[in-house]
């Protein structure tokens, strides 16, 4: 039997993270699960160790803390070995018009979800063995296509992240590391629980069923559930004179 | 927020904690009555908590550790009976106790101390609990178990959830060779054949019947009655997700004794239904999970269905007058279900099952008439010693309760007074 698979799981309490690391532990990966609260993890690395996962190890960090970044990915890495397979999924939705009058909300919402998530990627990368194989999983959203009036701050850290990635893919393409960006639509987790939830909410099951997928036929980009492809397509081609009158 | 019998949509303050950690800050804190809930598979009230807090565990569906060479789990109590089955059918192991779905929790399976079609083997799923995680709104956490804190092991078990929050379940699993069950079919005559078969089953560990409620005169009572053990090979492959998606709600016309007479008589004359097969447990235990929220067929009235079970030597005469009650008023339902229930004590204080015949009859909401059908049924129960099945109840009157229920006063002693629901004051009602 080969070694069991390294994952890095960066957010490992989010509700897409656990549903993505279960699926993965079912073939047998080990795992270092990192996040805010250590009570949190234990209960999610005891889940996966029920479900087959080989070792599901755990580390508290606040991911948003961008002077640690390099420290921190050193002694990940030390602690894992060199990961097969990176998923990043912490992020916080933060709350707009608050953001607007509070520069240090708005700065910690682009810190958490653009700057920070940036740098990790780079302390990962940065002195990797180049024949290592690396699956680079990062969710980003379908916020990030195109910048609007009711949560641009949020918004622009993910399309800030969508072209990172994608310069990012460019650069290694040819190599052995693969980055996947994922683009959930509404998804119902408890980041969502202040909205309304309507018919277009998926589950993280179902996303993190588009994530493996993705991963495994080795997609660049994966919308999910798949309709948001059709919704962004639509979205992002409307004319200013269109899109500035939507109230979306 | 309604439940599986969509009678009602009331609304509540809902919340649904990822972690333990908040839904205990949640238990703890201040506020109006609350009550927890798992996939609301409960079709009355027991779920319901109108004007107060609700707390979905759904999110709680957490391993705390499998031990797959004992067969002994403990999981948070939000996990479903679904997830559960994915994880421990592949390994070879199953749950002891299951009910006709899948999607319900551990904590809600818990609650009503629920049977399956193997009651009279293996008793309730309570029987198969070891321990409990016991949250009250003091903030306390206790360990429940037939040891330690039996009293109120006894009334959480079936409990109906007003003992406090259940964090988690530990429970011992039965080890299976195949996912597949050895199946037998037999058409059954009327009333009395039934009993006769049953009588002649009793080395089947699992068997149910299906009656059609619409089967008037020498046919009251007929039906089919299946049978299943364990296979011995065939695979452990686990169950799929439902091929058919959501069913629609349909117009209130559709469901008459029209429509209802043809889909029984589809039913009845199934082809290939009848004698030996193997079969997955997936239809087996759970032939509705493959039509998601099929409750909303009944239509937006919701619907009633009334569970009850009568002690023996009475259960015969008794099912017969239900059913020729049921028949003569053309209200029946696709569903009607008949079984025995075994003599194995069961642990919760207000557990449902006792020894004699379970009927089940889900009835479209007609308002005042269905009512009324509901009240006459309910009599004939009370008059033979019989009960009715809180999970399954949204009418019956608080001397019912009482009556079929001597130890509620020992659950009222124990429930935190934090927690309340809809079916606990409907049927306490002042006494409480
Ligand atoms: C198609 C179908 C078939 C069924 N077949 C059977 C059957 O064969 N046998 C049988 O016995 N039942 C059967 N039932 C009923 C069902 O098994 C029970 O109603 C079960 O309790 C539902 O579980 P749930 O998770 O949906 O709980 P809910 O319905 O949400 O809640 C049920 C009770 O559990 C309490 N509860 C839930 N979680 C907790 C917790 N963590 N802590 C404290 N209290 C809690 C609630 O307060 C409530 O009182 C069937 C239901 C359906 C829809
Ligand atoms: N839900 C949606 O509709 C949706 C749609 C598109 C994209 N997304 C993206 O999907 C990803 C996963 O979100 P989710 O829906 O699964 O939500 P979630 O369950 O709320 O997960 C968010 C996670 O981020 C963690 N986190 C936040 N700040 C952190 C920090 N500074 N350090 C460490 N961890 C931190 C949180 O940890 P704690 O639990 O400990 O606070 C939480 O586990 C996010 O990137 C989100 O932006 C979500």
């Amino acid at each position: 039997m080969s070694a069991p698979c390294r994952i890095l799981v960066l957010g490992a309490s989010s509700a897409m993270a656990q549903a993505y690391a279960r699926l993965r532990a079912a073939g047998g990966a080990s795992f270092l699960l990192v996040g805010l609260n250590a009570t949190r993890l234990a209960a999610v690395s005891g889940d996966l160790r029920a479900c087959g996962a080989h070792a599901a190890e755990i580390i508290t960090a606040d991911l948003a803390d961008l002077a640690g970044v390099e420290g921190r990915a050193a002694e990940f890495r030390s602690r894992l070995g060199e990961p097969d397979e990176v998923l990043i999924a912490y992020g916080e939705l933060g709350d707009q018009a608050e953001s607007e009058r509070d520069l240090d909300a708005a700065r910690h919402a682009i810190d958490v979800n653009f700057t920070s998530v940036a740098l990790w990627i780079l302390a990962l990368l940065k002195d990797r063995p180049p024949q290592a194989p690396l699956n680079l999983v990062v969710i980003g959203s379908v916020a990030g296509d195109r910048g609007r009036a009711s949560n641009f701050i949020y918004g622009s850290a993910k399309g800030a992240l969508d072209r990172f990635l994608e310069g990012l893919a460019q650069k290694v393409a040819g190599t052995p590391v693969h980055v996947v960006t994922v683009k959930p639509g509404f998804v119902d987790s408890p980041m969502t629980d202040a909205v309304a939830k309507g018919p277009l909410f998926a589950s993280p099951e179902m996303v993190a069923a588009d994530i493996v997928r993705a991963v495994d036929k080795r997609r660049r980009v994966v919308y999910t559930p798949w309709f948001w492809w059709v919704i962004m397509t639509i979205i992002r081609h409307l004319p200013w004179f269109v899109f500035k009158r939507l109230r979306i | 927020m309604s439940s599986w019998g969509r009678l009602t949509r009331l609304p509540h303050e809902v919340t649904r904690p990822p972690f333990l950690d908040d839904a205990s800050s949640v238990i703890a804190s201040p506020g109006k009555p609350i009550l927890c809930r798992g996939l609301g598979r409960s079709y009355g009230d027991v779920c319901l908590n109108a004007d107060g807090r609700l707390l979905v565990t759904d999110r709680l569906d957490r391993f705390q550790w499998l031990d797959l060479q004992a067969g002994r789990l403990r999981a948070e109590a939000g996990m479903s009976i679904d997830r559960l089955l994915r994880v421990i059918v592949p390994r070879g192991w199953f749950l002891p106790v299951t009910p006709g779905t899948k999607l319900v929790t551990l904590g809600g399976a818990v609650a009503n101390d629920v049977h399956g079609k193997n009651h009279e083997l293996a008793g309730t799923f309570g029987a198969h609990v070891e321990r409990l995680g016991l949250l009250r709104s003091t903030g306390e956490t206790l360990t429940l178990s037939r040891d330690q804190n039996a009293e109120l092991f006894a009334a959480t078990v079936g409990g109906l959830g007003l003992t406090g929050f259940i964090q988690w379940v530990e429970l011992k699993l039965v080890p299976i060779r195949s996912a597949r069950l050895d199946t037998d079919t037999l058409p059954i005559k009327d009333v009395d054949d039934f009993f006769r078969i049953a009588e002649a089953s009793r080395d089947w560990p699992f068997t149910v019947a299906w009656v059609d409620c619409l089967a008037k005169g020498s046919d009251l009572g007929r039906g089919l009655f299946m049978r299943g053990r364990w296979a011995e090979t065939g695979g452990l492959a686990v169950h799929r997700s439902p091929r058919l998606g959501f069913a629609p709600e349909l117009p209130g016309f559709l469901l008459n004794a029209v429509t209802m007479r043809a889909f029984n008589a589809l039913y009845r004359n199934r082809p290939h239904g009848l004698g030996t097969r193997t079969q997955h447990y997936d239809p087996f235990f759970y032939p509705l999970d493959a039509l998601s929220s099929w409750n909303r067929l009944y239509g937006r009235h919701g619907f009633y269905q009334h569970q009850s079970v009568v002690p023996f030597p009475a259960a015969r005469d008794s099912v017969k007058r239900m059913l020729e009650t049921t028949a003569a008023q053309g209200q029946g339902s696709f569903l009607a279900v008949l079984k025995l229930m075994g003599d194995t004590p069961s642990p919760g204080v207000l557990s449902f099952p006792m020894e004699g015949a379970t009927l089940a009859l889900d009835f479209p909401n007609k308002g005042e008439r269905t009512r009324r059908l509901l009240d006459t049924l309910s009599d004939e129960v009370l008059a033979n010693g019989g009960r009715l099945y809180p999970a399954k109840d949204a009418v019956m009157s608080p001397a019912m309760f009482r009556a079929g229920y001597p130890g509620w006063r020992t659950v009222e002693a124990w429930r935190d007074p934090a927690f309340g629901s809809d079916f606990w004051r409907r049927v306490t009602g002042d006494a409480a």
